[in-house]
């Protein structure tokens, strides 16, 4: 068994695979690596202790990031809190806003209104703050994925405290008309978060002309470290806080705990880079991405595009390969790195629930994968990626013809 | 001044990084995947946790299954007290900010002024109140190092059927760790006061105790914590436990340095008062008065000779408040607005200590002498 084919064949399953995951999580970019690396050993000084040089040179490099952080989405740097990831950025964000208004101010407002399609994290946060007492509405989308902003408007009343919606959505790529949203909420006197993890540093945003009063932002998925995150919140007019972590008051009070100095440089260089790049990344991501759909659907019958092709984000394909099991497809196609939707419920068997909510069947969003370019995808890569899911397509289709066969064969 | 060297002895606020702590952190920043994913990226980044958390148990004497990863100590003690649900909360007045801040309601057991917890006032408030209970006793303190007698603690919490939260941010690293013998049902740990990165940490919680999670979500640390790991984070926190267990057998050289330095200073201001002097205490730390000299001056100071040290606990962005840590052991204000904190690590040296003492010694000839004239 020497022949090239077979070789070939070895040598790809060996190689690392395609890398097209990115909403999972993106590589850390190597200049956002080289910035981070020195903050851990020769310029190691706690950012709280200034009243020596070391912690002041760590607080300094912090502010440097909060600066980056607040220049990419329209903000002040004092309207940047860090905290550990996009996680805690939406549970901080949702509970303490609707929990000062309740336990601070006596406000009459304990409903919050959501969206079918959001992340898990935002989802749970709404109900343990359902168990609290407080009343949540989840409103659905359409089959593009949007909202309907008639229905958000229905929705929203006099008692609604916060208004949830997420800029892009972490499996089907979909962007929500921010703008407008925020426009709405701010009328009725709700306030409006948005989880904006998928979308920081791949659409323009800007918190004020899109009337944001909170907004989550995570490093890993734009190309900055794991482990870091930030929120931003609103200060004039001012959005209040009870803060999931308390005690030695850093972060202005919204959130304790000792600021990691890497981690902050590494968010911040990763906000630059965005900042200096985004535009022109979109473009050819986009491009690139439409190439690949297109060959996808010219080489497997039966493909077709889950929620909206205009307001997507540009590295986002989400994809159903008709009569084909995605985790099988998966399973074939092992020189392909990808997912059948987020990463958190990848060892879940039940089908997305951002799928069903577009009003797909069970065998549709069973068949969908999630493919996700980003920074460091190339044309060669998509090629071959098309071929590799052709054939691993093909012959799951094959088989499972096959089988029909031997089945009708044996009644 | 002593020409331009630099001395950093104010590892209770951050430790530096240990270079081969700083190399694992460097390849695991390479790791692409979220250790959620399927895909071999993915299932190289949770081998990765993993094996860290194999490290990080190891260093505890838990099983892996214990280990919930979080992002520091004041996230770890927020889960414990907050995530514990029991209805009382005792805590001992000498806690870190993020203890007593953590659950508003919590009841404080006093210190005595050795600084060691009154266990006799522990146990008669835990009589006190039959409703399930939750206690929170830090291993050492970091501010003066002082060590609790947390198996003692244990004993009377246990016999009342309460829970035992130990903070061992400042401990681990410094005293072995072993939760069996320690008694504790929670353990809060930090990476970057034992040589890791920071942005790290890790809540070790026992077998048997349920945990409502702070924050919500994915079903990451088998629902305890949401959130993507921090995979590069947890490799150097884990990395480091190893090398902190491996480095103990000669922490005790720090104890000489520290000793050294006390002799030295007490000599030239006999009226200088080191709190924990007669307790057990973590062998880095010293915690020292310059009588009449505020804590603020000291460090400005000290700084400008290029010894770096701190005013009680590094928190509240550089603010100077007199400690609730030196306050709670009977201290006078005056005496807990002259005392500043040294603390050694894995890198200090002769030479540091050398450097300390001139600069102090420099700056008590200026300041310390200028006090006792004018109250002469």
């Amino acid at each position: 068994m020497t022949d090239k084919a077979t070789i070939d064949r070895a040598r790809r399953a060996n190689a690392a695979p395609i890398y097209l995951d990115y909403q999972a999580t993106t590589p850390t970019d190597p200049r956002v690596v080289a910035a981070m690396l020195p903050y851990f050993t020769e310029k190691f000084g706690n950012p709280h202790s200034t009243s020596h040089r070391f912690g002041r040179e760590a607080a300094e490099a912090v502010e440097q990031a909060r600066g980056e952080v607040a220049a990419l989405i329209g903000a002040e740097p004092r309207e940047i809190v860090f905290t550990s990831g996009a996680t805690e950025s939406n549970n901080a964000a949702i509970k303490g806003a609707v929990r000062f208004l309740r336990d601070e101010r006596r406000a009459e407002r304990d409903h919050l209104v959501t969206v079918e399609t959001e992340h898990k994290c935002v989802l749970e946060t709404c109900r343990q703050l359902e168990r609290e007492g407080f009343s949540v509405t989840i409103l659905p989308v359409g089959s593009d994925g949007l909202l309907d902003l008639d229905r958000l408007a229905a929705a929203i009343g006099p008692r609604t405290a916060l208004v949830s919606v997420m800029a892009a959505n972490n499996e089907i790529g979909v962007i929500q008309p921010l703008a407008t949203i925020g426009a709405l909420c701010r009328a009725r006197g709700a306030l409006f978060h948005s989880d904006a993890a998928q979308a920081v540093g791949k659409i323009p945003l800007d918190v004020k002309d899109m009337q944001i009063d909170l907004l989550s932002l995570s490093g890993h998925k734009l190309y900055g470290p794991k482990g870091i995150g930030a929120l931003y919140v609103r200060r004039r007019p001012r959005v209040r806080l009870l803060p999931l972590i308390d005690g030695g008051g850093q972060e202005r009070g919204f959130r304790s705990g000792t600021l990691p100095t890497p981690l902050c440089v590494g968010i911040g260089r990763a906000c630059a880079i965005a900042q200096a790049e985004m535009a022109t990344e979109s473009a050819s991501l986009g491009e690139l991405r439409w190439r690949f759909f297109t060959a996808l659907r010219s080489r497997i019958p039966g493909t077709r595009l889950n929620g909206s092709a205009e307001h997507r984000l540009a590295g986002n394909l989400s994809v159903a390969f008709e009569g084909v099991d995605a985790d099988a497809l998966l399973e074939a196609c092992q020189t392909v790195a990808a997912s059948t939707g987020s990463a958190c419920s990848s060892a879940s068997v039940e089908p997305s629930y951002v799928l069903r909510a577009l009003g797909l069947d069970e065998a549709t969003a069973r068949s969908s994968l999630r493919l996700c370019l980003g920074r460091f995808t190339t044309a060669a890569e998509i090629d071959f990626a098309v071929d590799a899911l052709a054939a691993a397509v093909g012959r799951l289709r094959g088989s499972s013809q096959g089988m029909k066969m031997a089945a009708s064969g044996a009644t | 001044m002593a020409g331009s060297r630099l001395s950093y002895l104010d590892y209770n606020a951050t430790a530096p990084v240990r270079p081969a702590v700083a190399a694992a952190v460097a390849e695991a920043l390479t790791l692409a995947g979220n250790p959620s994913s399927v895909h071999r990226a993915g299932r190289a980044a949770r081998r990765a946790v993993e094996a860290a958390r194999a490290e990080v148990a190891a260093f505890v004497g838990a099983s892996e299954s214990e280990i919930v990863f979080v992002s520091g100590g004041s996230e770890a003690n927020h889960l414990a007290l907050r995530g514990s649900n029991r209805p009382r909360i005792l805590v001992s007045a000498i806690e870190h900010d993020s203890i007593l801040a953590a659950v508003p309601g919590a009841e404080i057991v006093p210190v005595d002024p050795s600084g060691t917890i009154d266990l006799e006032a522990l146990a008669e408030r835990l009589a006190a109140d039959d409703r399930p209970a939750l206690v929170s006793v830090m291993l050492a303190n970091n501010e003066t190092g002082i060590i609790q007698p947390i198996v003692a603690v244990a004993d009377i919490v246990h016999a009342r059927g309460a829970l035992l939260h130990c903070d061992a941010v400042q401990a681990a690293g410094k005293l072995r760790l072993d939760r069996t013998r320690l008694g504790a049902d929670l353990i809060s740990l930090s990476a970057h006061k034992l040589g890791g990165p920071p942005g790290v940490g890790a809540l070790v919680v026992a077998a048997d105790a349920t945990l409502t999670p702070l924050q919500a979500g994915g079903g990451q640390e088998r629902g305890r914590r949401a959130g993507t790991e921090n995979v590069p984070g947890i490799v150097g926190f884990g990395r480091a436990c190893t090398l902190a267990a491996e480095g103990l057998a000669a922490y005790g050289r720090l104890a000489d340095l520290r000793d050294h330095a006390e002799r030295q200073l007490l000599a030239l201001a006999p009226a200088a008062r080191v709190f924990g002097a007669l307790s057990p205490r973590l062998a880095n730390t010293l915690c020292i008065t310059m009588p009449g000299v505020p804590a603020a001056t000291q460090v400005m100071a000290l700084d400008l000779a290029g010894v770096m040290v701190s005013a009680g606990a590094a928190c509240s962005s550089g603010k100077v408040r007199p400690s609730h840590v030196l306050r709670a052991m009977g201290a006078t204000p005056d005496e807990a607005a002259s005392a500043i904190r040294i603390s050694l690590g894995w890198d200090s040296d002769d030479a540091d200590i050398e450097h300390l003492v001139e600069a102090w010694s420099t700056l008590y000839a200026r300041a310390g002498r200028a006090v006792a004239a004018s109250a002469a």
